[in-house]
C-alpha cells in the first residue's frame, strides 16, 4: 500500500474578502504525525475542517485515500476529529459519547461494549465509562475526546490543538501519550496547532503556514535548521535575522559561542551584554554589537553580568541564508 | 433587606392567599340567591358532591384536558420550527425574529380573539376570501366550533412556546452537532439524538406554559367556540354569572387549582433541576 492518505490539489477556501485557504498543496503519508502550524488566522483550522467536510472548497480538491472528497458530508468521510473544544455530548456518559460513531455505524450492542472498552483502555480511563462529562477534569474530557475519535479506527485521524485546553504540567505527559498512541495504532494523525514546540516535538512532518498559504513542510529538524523563508525563521524557535551584503542570513542563538576572549571562529564581532533571562537550564542573553542586538543561548553562568563586555563568535556552517 | 424579602411575601398574602381562603369559605357555604352576597356560610360539601355527581362537570374538565393537550402538540410543531429557525438565523437578525414573536403582546389579548371572531366568522374574512377566489362556494363556519377555540389557543400561546425552546436551542453548541456528523450522524440522526435530547427542557417549559393556562382558558372558548364547546373555564363563568351560584363556581376554581398544581409542581421541578445543571 503506497500512495498519500490525504492529497490535496490547489485547495482555496474564502469567506467573505478574506481567504482563508490559498491555493495549498500537499501530501500526508500513511502512518505520519503531520502538524500544521501556524498563528491565529493562518487558515491551519480552516484547512482541517475542509478536511473533515465542515467547510466546502472554493477551488481545489481533496482525496483521502485516493477517493475523491468533493461533495462527500462529513457523515460519510472516513475521517474522524478531536475537537478543540471536545464537543463531548452532555446528556451521554462516557461510554455512550465513546460507542456513539459505533452505533450510529449499526455495529452490534456486544461489539459496541467491547470496543468502547478497549478504547476507555487504550486512554486509561476504563473505570469512568459511567460519568457524565461534567462529572471529570479537563484531562480526561481530552481523553474520553480521544477515545470516542480513536474508537472508529479512522484512516486519518484530525486533531484540532488537541493540547490547548490543558494545563502545562499535564500537556507536557499528554504529547508523549498521543505520540505513543499514533505509533501504536499505526494511524494517520493529522494536528492543528499554534505551538510550535507541540509540533516540534510530535510531528514526524510538519507544515508551517501563514495568511492561507504553506510556506515551508519538512521534518522538525529541517524547518528548525533550514528555514525555507524568515518568516519561518522568526517563527520557529529564537532567531537572529540580519541582513548582510543585500541577503537575509538566520542564525540560532545556540550556534553562537560567547567567551571573553575572542574566539578562533570564522566570524566574530565584540559586543555587550544587555539583557540576561535565565531559566534554569540555560540562559539567553540579548548583546549588543556593532550592527546589531543578537540573541545568544548560553550555559548559566552566574559571573555573567550586565554591561559586560563579551565576544561572540561562530562558525560559517551557523549561518543559513533565507528568502526575505 | 428584611422588607424587601417581606414585601412580595404580604403581597402574595393579601393578594392570593387572603382571596384564595375567601374563595374556600364560599364554596363551603350554600347558595342563598336572595342575599347579598347570594351565600349562606356554614360548612356543606353540597357543591363539591355535585361537582363529581353531576356529569357535566367532568365532562367540561375532560374536554378542558383534551384540547389543552392538543393545542399543546399543535403548538410544540409548530414552535419548534419556529425557535430552531430563530436560533440558526444570523446573530443580528434574531431580535427582530424574537420580537415579531412577542410582537403581539402589544395589542389586548382580548382584543385579539375578538380579531378572530371578524376573520372566522360566517362572513368574515377567510369565508370572503373562500368565496372570492372560488376554493369554495359553500364554505362552513369555522366560529363556534372546537377548530376555532384550537385555533385561538394555539395563536395566543404559540409565543409561551417559542421563547423557552428558543433559550435552549439557542445555547445548543453547534460543535456538537459537527461532532456527531463526524462520527457518522446523518443530519435526521444528529437532530434526534443531539438536539431533540438538549432541548427537552426546553419542550417541557414550553409544554406547560401553554398546557396550564390552556385548560383554565375563558376567554377563547367563550368568544371563539361554541355552546357544545364546555371547557371548565367556561363552566365556572356561567356558574358565577349566569346562575349565580357562587359556592358551586368556587368549587369549581378550587378543583380547577388542586388538579393544576400537578403540571406546575412538575414545571418548578424541572425548572430547578436545569437551574442546577447550569451552575
Amino acid at each position: 500500500m503506497s500512495g498519500p492518505i490525504v492529497r490535496i490539489e490547489g485547495l482555496s477556501k474564502r469567506f467573505g474578502a478574506v481567504t482563508a485557504v490559498d491555493n495549498v498543496d500537499l501530501d500526508v503519508a500513511p502512518g505520519e504525525l503531520f502538524a500544521l502550524l501556524g498563528g491565529s488566522g493562518c487558515g491551519k483550522t480552516t484547512l482541517l475542517r475542509l478536511l473533515a467536510g465542515f467547510e466546502t472548497p472554493d477551488a481545489g480538491r481533496i482525496f483521502i485515500d485516493g477517493q475523491d472528497m468533493t461533495g462527500v458530508p462529513p457523515h460519510l468521510r472516513p475521517v474522524n476529529m478531536m475537537f478543540q473544544s471536545y464537543a463531548l455530548f452532555p446528556h451521554m456518559n462516557v461510554a455512550e459519547n465513546v460507542g456513539y460513531g459505533l452505533r450510529r455505524d449499526g455495529v452490534a450492542k456486544p461489539e459496541i461494549a467491547r470496543r468502547v472498552g478497549e478504547a476507555l483502555d487504550l486512554v486509561r480511563l476504563a473505570d469512568l465509562g459511567q460519568r457524565r462529562p461534567a462529572q471529570l477534569s479537563g484531562g480526561q474530557r481530552q481523553r474520553v475526546a480521544l477515545a470516542r475519535a480513536l474508537v472508529k479506527r479512522p484512516k486519518l485521524l484530525l486533531l484540532d490543538e488537541p493540547l490547548a485546553a490543558l494545563d502545562r504540567k499535564l500537556r507536557e505527559g499528554t504529547r508523549f501519550e498521543l505520540v505513543r498512541l499514533q505509533a501504536e495504532l499505526g494511524l494517520t494523525f493529522v494536528m492543528v496547532t499554534h505551538d510550535q514546540g507541540e509540533a516540534m516535538s510530535m510531528a514526524s512532518r510538519l507544515a508551517v503556514m501563514d495568511t492561507g498559504r504553506i510556506v515551508q513542510v519538512g521534518s522538525p529538524h529541517e524547518v528548525y535548521g533550514r528555514p525555507a523563508t524568515r518568516f519561518v525563521a522568526d517563527f520557529i524557535g529564537l532567531a537572529n535575522i540580519f541582513e548582510r551584503d543585500g541577503s537575509w542570513v538566520v542564525l540560532r542563538p545556540e550556534k553562537i559561542v560567547l567567551s571573553t576572549e575572542r574566539p578562533a571562529l570564522a566570524h566574530t564581532t565584540a559586543g555587550r551584554i544587555v539583557d540576561i533571562a535565565y531559566e534554569g537550564d540555560r540562559s539567553l542573553l540579548r548583546v549588543a554589537t556593532d550592527g546589531a542586538v543578537l540573541i545568544v543561548s548560553a550555559l548559566p553562568d552566574p559571573s555573567h553580568q550586565r554591561g559586560q563586555s563579551v565576544w561572540l563568535g561562530w562558525e560559517p556552517g551557523a549561518e543559513h541564508a533565507v528568502i526575505p | 433587606m428584611r422588607a424587601i424579602i417581606t414585601l412580595p411575601f404580604l403581597w402574595l398574602g393579601v393578594f392570593f392567599l387572603l382571596p384564595f381562603a375567601l374563595v374556600l369559605v364560599i364554596a363551603l357555604g350554600t347558595n342563598a340567591p336572595d342575599s347579598v352576597p347570594p351565600v349562606a356560610l356554614g360548612f356543606s360539601l353540597k357543591s363539591f358532591t355535585l361537582l363529581f355527581t353531576d356529569d357535566l362537570y367532568l365532562a367540561a374538565w375532560l374536554t378542558s384536558l383534551r384540547i389543552a393537550a392538543t393545542s399543546t402538540l399543535v403548538a410544540l410543531l409548530l414552535g419548534y420550527p419556529m425557535a430552531y429557525a430563530i436560533a440558526r438565523a444570523a446573530p443580528e437578525r434574531r431580535p427582530l425574529l424574537l420580537m415579531l414573536v412577542v410582537l403581539p403582546f402589544w395589542t389586548s389579548f382580548l382584543i385579539r380573539v375578538y380579531a378572530w371572531m371578524g376573520l372566522l366568522d360566517e362572513n368574515g374574512l377567510l369565508n370572503q376570501f373562500l368565496r372570492w377566489s372560488g376554493l369554495a362556494t359553500d364554505p362552513g363556519t369555522i366560529l363556534g366550533t372546537e377548530w376555532a377555540v384550537h385555533l385561538g389557543i394555539v395563536y395566543a400561546y404559540l409565543p409561551f412556546m417559542v421563547l423557552p425552546l428558543y433559550a435552549v436551542l439557542e445555547k445548543l453548541d453547534a460543535g456538537l452537532l459537527e461532532a456527531a456528523a463526524d462520527l457518522g450522524a446523518r443530519p435526521i440522526q444528529a437532530f434526534l439524538t443531539i438536539t431533540l435530547p438538549l432541548s427537552l427542557p426546553g419542550i417541557v417549559a414550553g409544554c406547560l406554559l401553554v398546557f396550564i393556562p390552556a385548560v383554565g382558558e375563558f376567554v377563547i372558548p367563550d368568544l371563539l367556540g361554541g355552546t357544545e364547546t364546555l371547557m371548565i373555564g367556561k363552566v365556572l363563568w356561567d356558574e358565577f354569572f349566569t346562575n349565580a351560584d357562587w359556592p358551586l363556581a368556587s368549587a369549581v376554581a378550587i378543583c380547577l387549582l388542586v388538579l393544576l398544581v400537578g403540571p406546575i409542581a412538575l414545571f418548578q421541578r424541572q425548572q430547578a433541576r436545569s437551574l442546577e445543571r447550569h451552575l
